[in-house]
Formats: structure tokens, sequence, C-alpha cells
């Protein structure tokens, strides 16, 4: 059966609590100030909502239910999305449908984590059953460790080098100096990425994301509505979603968008060449080199010379990760999974201001999350267009 | 290349002590059937009895076909290298203290591919031979070895870690007069003990290899009566910051069942075995707990000799074989106090020994020097169960498969 589109919803309202090295808030507190923002921005009370979507890892005791007592709302739509990286595209289809539904008039999807002085190693030490199993009595890398591997596996098997993967880095780098909420603030060079020091080889310091607290937020809403309200929106035009794919892979060297990604273009009735900018997830550049093979720019394998031929940067010919990504901004738990999505919902409507890409109409966005084991196993996209 | 081992400096009296860290010690519970398998020495992984599928890591359902009859089976050891990393930053106390560590990706023979700790004279890219090792913190985990022996490849400084290896150490052994203690001493310094203290309880009373015993350079005799908290007290006094491995043989075995036998028999088997273990245990217990992270001569094991027939109950030595019961008990609950030291405890499950008090029993009987073998074979291995002799190994089987069968057919006196 052909899937419907999402012909009625649209995003409005992207809003991002700036980030913060470490928080002694909790994530009722950041997710309290991006709900607000974002509610601030399209004119509405808190009262107004209907429908909540929330991402966290860091809300124990509580979940999403106790959140709407802790914050006085009273949704008839109410979902948690326990998806990482993947959280944002996931958020906001699920959110979609119930809007084309009817089952909710605005569901506000917000995704919040704070991140405390040791809080890092205390959301790793039980992030999964396999990770307690399998894991992290192995060198306790965390994230790093499991994907330096893949890494190591990807650079053997396609013969890319350290400073492709810097390439992704520094031009992210330069589009963060863009964006003032940045936690990265300093210029890094293709010198700087190679010479760092090793964190787990072949990963080293550039690489990697620094954990942050954080949160992020838009609403979706029927379009007559944010007509109504006079702002501005962006269109859904195709989503796809994927769990656990290719399970026999040894290592993951594509992820499940490759499933997908005939349908993804075809729903869009686009293709990457139509893209204005792309934002992956990018909790390591290989990982956004997998996307851009995965998701169709070129073919397996192919990502590093792919990337190397093009500027990456915000005035580049692939504008990608505008705000300077997780790599440059911090990775802010669940939101890290929500930092692509809002932005790109800002460039689409041309409201990203010091980072906006001149005449941005569409945009990719990629989410991948949860690395369960060995592998991230949720993997999501969606292609955006700004309304008019 | 594995450089060896060399053997530590004189520790120096002014610093401190490192305090013992643990790598990361919660599992599931189906994730401890990997350090049940690592503590016999077997490599064995999680199987679906009803299609055979093979899977790590451990789960409460087959992947395959959703059946939930799992079962841990032995697999063959082969394995493939497909990408590794030497991790330079963890959170965790313990590795960050032991950086930088090496992981990597292993494709099993049986099938699964697996995160394991690789050993360092694995090439990129090889052939990996895999085993099932218990770590600091007595967890079940997967190494990649070398496919072939490498020379000192024991002392590679992770294997080190996880091991119980006697070379460099210090090993105290309770009882000089048990009839093993002698080969027990040569064997340990054979694999590179650095001394042997031997426990001499009575020591005006002669016994056959007193002279032989004295005469082996590393090995000293010191005053040790288990039933004696007082002679401890000053044994743990003079050595007790010293003992890396204690190795408890105490034990006193007469024949006899319930009925005919005589209670003071019972009573200092119970003397001996149980609260023997609980005194030295006091005595001793907390400096090697204390001890776990102290450089290459560490406080490392800590082995109870048992009756083989402790598993279940033996009418022909009933007191005895239930004072081992009660030293297995209480054994069992010193692995978890010492857990937190880093400090491993061994069983050494006996069977019969060829000696007076086994005298009339038929073969097969365990020679001492075998006993002896299969312990110092089980420190070097990092084991938790050694099972000495062909009754013991027996016995540990039938126990596996039925413990309430193995009670019924040991009433025959099997």
């Amino acid at each position: 059966m052909a899937r419907a589109g999402y012909d009625g919803a649209v995003l409005v309202a992207p809003f991002t609590e700036p980030y913060s090295r470490f928080s002694n808030e909790s994530a009722h507190w950041w997710i309290a100030r991006a709900l607000r923002g974002s509610l601030r921005a399209a004119g509405l009370g808190p009262r107004e909502i209907d429908g909540f979507s929330v991402a966290s890892f860091t809300l124990f005791p509580d979940t999403p239910v106790a959140l709407t007592q802790h914050l006085g709302l009273s949704p008839r739509w109410l979902d948690s999305v326990p998806m990482g990286g993947a959280s944002g595209v996931v958020a906001l289809r699920r959110a979609a449908r119930a809007v084309q539904a009817g089952d909710a008039d605005i569901v506000a999807c917000v995704a919040g984590d704070t991140n405390p002085i040791d809080g890092f190693r205390k959301l790793l030490s039980a992030f999964s059953r396999f990770a307690l199993d399998a894991s992290y009595p192995y060198g306790y890398g965390g994230p790093n460790a499991s994907f330096a591997l893949l890494m190591d596996r990807y650079m053997q098997e396609y013969g890319a080098s350290r400073a492709d993967f810097g390439h992704v880095a520094v031009a992210q780098r330069a589009n963060a100096l863009k964006n003032p909420h940045a936690l990265m603030k300093k210029p890094l060079t293709l010198d700087d990425y190679l010479n760092a020091r090793p964190i787990a080889e072949p990963i080293a310091l550039f690489d990697c994301v620094m954990p942050c607290a954080g949160g992020e937020a838009f609403l979706v809403m029927r379009e007559d509505r944010a007509r109504a309200l006079g702002l501005p929106f962006a269109r859904i035009r195709a989503t796809i979603e994927r769990h656990n794919a290719f399970a026999d892979d040894p290592i993951q060297l594509r992820g499940g968008w490759v499933v997908d990604v005939d349908e993804l273009w075809q729903m869009a009735g686009m293709g990457p060449q139509d893209m204005d900018l792309v934002q992956t997830y990018d909790d390591y550049p290989v990982i956004s080199v997998m996307q851009f093979e995965d998701l169709g720019f070129c073919a397996k394998g192919e990502g590093a010379d792919f990337l190397r031929a093009r500027d990456l940067t915000i005035a580049g010919d692939l504008p990608h990760n505008t705000s300077g990504g997780q790599l440059s901004s911090g990775q802010a738990g669940a939101a890290g999974g929500f930092i692509g999505l809002v932005e790109a919902i800002r460039q689409v409507t041309q409201t990203a201001g010091p980072t906006q890409v001149a005449d941005a109409a569409r945009a990719l966005v990629s989410g991948f999350g949860m690395i369960n084991f060995d592998r991230g196993v949720c993997s999501a996209a969606c292609v955006l267009e700004g309304g008019a | 290349m594995t450089e060896p081992l060399a053997p530590p400096p004189k520790k120096n009296p002014q610093r401190r002590t490192r305090l013992p860290t643990l790598p990361p010690a919660m599992r599931s519970r189906a994730g401890l059937g990997l350090a049940l398998a690592a503590g016999q020495g077997r490599f064995a992984l999680q199987c679906c009895a009803e299609c055979g599928a093979v899977q790590y890591p451990p789960r409460d359902a087959c992947h395959q076909c959703l059946a939930t009859d799992l079962q841990w089976r032995d697999q063959p050891t082969g394995g493939q290298l497909l990408a590794e990393t030497r991790i330079h930053a963890s959170p965790d106390p313990y590795f960050r203290e032991r950086l930088p560590w090496r992981a990597g990706t292993v494709q099993l023979d049986a099938g699964p591919v697996v995160l394991a700790h690789v050993h360092g004279d694995v090439a990129r890219e090889a052939r990996v031979r895999m085993a099932l090792r218990l770590d600091r913190a007595g967890q079940g985990v997967l190494m990649a070895l070398p496919e072939r022996e490498t020379p000192h490849m024991e002392d590679d400084p992770m294997l080190r870690e996880m091991g119980t290896h006697p070379r460099h150490r210090r090993v105290l052994i309770t009882d000089a007069r048990a009839p093993e203690a002698e080969p027990l001493a040569r064997a340990l310094l054979d694999a590179g003990a650095a001394h042997v203290f031997l426990g001499l309880a009575e020591g005006w009373r002669p016994f056959p290899a007193c002279e032989r015993i004295e005469a082996i350079e590393g090995v000293t005799l010191h005053p040790l009566d288990v039933t004696d908290a007082e002679s401890l007290a000053d044994l743990a006094g003079s050595i007790g910051g010293k003992v890396d491995i204690l190795i408890n043989n105490a034990r006193h075995i007469r024949p006899g069942g319930v009925i005919g036998a005589a209670l003071h028999d019972t009573r200092d088997a119970l003397e001996v075995g149980a609260l023997g273990l609980m005194r030295l245990a006091h005595a001793f217990g907390p400096a090697m707990r204390a001890r776990g992270a102290d450089g290459v001569n560490s406080a490392c094991a800590w082995v109870n000799v048992l009756p083989a027939q402790a598993l279940a109950h033996d009418p022909g030595f009933a007191g005895a074989v239930a004072a081992g019961a009660a030293m297995r008990a209480l054994s069992l609950s010193l692995r978890a106090e010492l857990r937190a030291g880093g400090i491993r405890v061994l069983h050494a499950h006996a069977g019969p020994i060829d000696d007076e008090w086994h005298q009339p029993l038929p073969p097969p009987k365990l020679a001492p020097a075998a006993l002896a073998r299969a312990i110092v074979q089980g420190l070097e291995q990092g084991l938790e169960e050694i099972h000495a002799g062909d009754v013991a190994r027996d016995l540990a089987q039938r126990f596996a498969e039925n413990p309430a069968l193995l009670a019924r057919e040991m009433e025959g006196g099997a």
C-alpha cells in the first residue's frame, strides 16, 4: 500500500534552549525551558497544546506522565520517544499523524536532558542490558569505543583516511562559530583534528561530541492554524524509520536507511540533488559519512571521496549541520536527536539568523540512535520543505 | 611480543597502598552464565535448545525462533579479529588506571560477533583463540588470545590483570602436614612463586616430609593452627601483608557414618574445616582484600581445598564431608566478601586422596602431587572451580546434571 503523505500537518516554532556543559538543573527544567521557548515563539500558552511528545534520558524516576502533572499540562495525546538520536524524526512522524487524524490539534515535541558532574558516566552505566553484559566490561570506552571499532573497520574496508573525517569536523566547527550558542568557540584546523589526543583509536578528541545539558522543541499543528497564527512553517515531504536492520552484518557499515531510502525519495518526489542542506546525526564524523552514502548521495564506500570534493559550510555547495551539529554545539542527551531537525525547521523557514543558508527551501534530516550493544539500532530520516 | 614480567621492587612502606577498584560488575541473570563457564575454564555460549542457534549477548529468548529454552553449550574457540581499538579515555575508575586498553570485534567460528578483550600479542586482523576468563570483578569476559602460544604470553598485562598466576607472588599454605603440601610448594615455586609460607600446627610433632620441606629454597615453615585464633593473629601480624595467595588445605578427615561415628571427630572436622576457615578469614582476609591492586605481587586468590563429596554427602565419611559442605557454604560467602578487593576464591574439590584415612577405599584415588598440579593450574588459568582427580570430576558432572539423583546414588557408597 502506498503511504499517505503528511498534507495538512506542519512544523512551527523551532526553539533551542542554549546548551550548558554541566547543569545542576533537572531534565524537567530543561524540558520546561524548551517548551516555553517554543510556545512563546508561537504566541501560545501551555494550556493551548493538547498533544505532548517527550524524549529524555534523565527524567528518572519520572516519565512523560509525571511531566504532565509537573508542568501543569493536560494533553489528550501523550508520547514518549526513547530513541535517542532518532527521536526527533520519530517524534515528528507520530505527531504529524496525530494532527492529521485529529487526535490532537497542537503537539509540542520536546527533547531535553541534564548533565550533572559525573552524569554521563552514570547515564552510561545502566544504558542497556547488552551494554551491561557485553560492552562496558571491555574497557568501558562507552560509545567512543563502539564507534572506534566501526570506524576502524570502515577505514580498512573502504580506504578512508582520518583526514577525510577531519574534513567533516572542520567544516562543522566553522559553522558553529556562527552559532552564538555552540559550546565550541575556537576555530578548528585539519591539523588540530589530526594531531588531537587519541580517545579510542582511531577516534581522537575532535571525533567526539561533548556531553552537555540542553533542550530542543518544535510544534506540530495544522497548516491553517499556523497560517492563522502568522507562523512560518515547514512541510513534511517524506519520512522513514527502521530498527535493528542488517542484524547479520558483523560490523555496522550501513544503517537502516538503506532499507527505506528509495521509499524516502519516492515519497518526497525529490532526490538528494534537490536538497539545499543536510542535517545528519553526527555523533561521530564516520556516522555522518555513512549517512550520505546510505541516503543516496553517493555509493557505499565513496562517502569520503564525495565529501572531500564539497564545501560543507553554511556558504558552501552542500551545507551540512549548519548549527555546528553535536560535534561543535554539544550532545545534550536526547536533544541530540532533535538538534538537526530543529535547525532544519529554522533553515527552511528562513529563521536561522546567523547560520541561515541563503534561499534554503529543502532539507534532509537524518537520525540515528541507541547503541544497544555494538551498533546504532534506530535510524530515521525526513525531508522538509519550507511552506509558503 | 610480551615482555617478561620483572619481579616487583621492594615495597616502599611510606607510600599508600593503591586501593582496589573493580571493572563494571553488574550483569543480567542470563549474563551470569559467562562467569559460570569462565570459572570452570570452559568456553560456552548460550544456545537455543529448539533451533540450535548460538547467540551473544546472552538473552532470555532465542533471537532466531523466540523459544525460551536456552542452554549453555561448549563452543569451538576459533575466531577472526575484524576490528580493534585502543581505548585511551574511560570514565570508569578501574579502566582509567589501566589505559590504554585494547578491545576488538571478533567473528566467532561459533557464529556470533562479539566484543572482546584483545591480548597484546594478537596481530591486526589475525585469527584468534577465544577464552572465557574471570575479570577482577569475578565476572566472565571474552578474551581474544593469539592462536598459538607466544613467549611469556601469561605476562601480558591484561591477562595478568584477569588472572591469579603465582609468578612473583607469595603463597601461604595453611597445613604443611597434609600430603599435598610438599608437592604443592614445589609446583608453586616451579610456576614462579616468589616465596611459599607453610603453616605448621603443633610443631613438636614430627612428620615425614618435614626435613625435605625445610630443604626447599624459597619455603619457610611457620607456627599456624587454624583452631587457635591467637596463633593466626601472630602469624598475620608478621606475614599478613605479604600473603598474595592463600591456600587453605587444613582439613580433618576421619571415616564414619552418623550413628556409629565419634562426635569428637566431627567436632574436630568442623573446628578445622569450617571454623578454621572463618578464623583464617578474620586474620588474613582484611589485609588481602586491601591489597588487591598492590602492583605485580598484589593479593589475588584464596583457595579452599574441599572434599569432592561436599557437593552431596558420603555415608562413609559423614562428619568430614558435612564439615566440607559447611566449609563450601562459608567459602561461597567469603567469595562475595573478598570480591570487593578483587580477590578470587577458588574451590579445589579433591577426590579421596591416597592417604592413610582412605586406605581401604578402592581406586581411583588422588595422588597428592596430582592435587597440587590441579591447584597450580587452576591458579594459572584463573579458575574458580577446580575438580582434582577422576572422582571429583565425576561427582561434579553428576551434581550438575541432577543433584537429587547424585544424593541418592551416594547412599550406595558410590
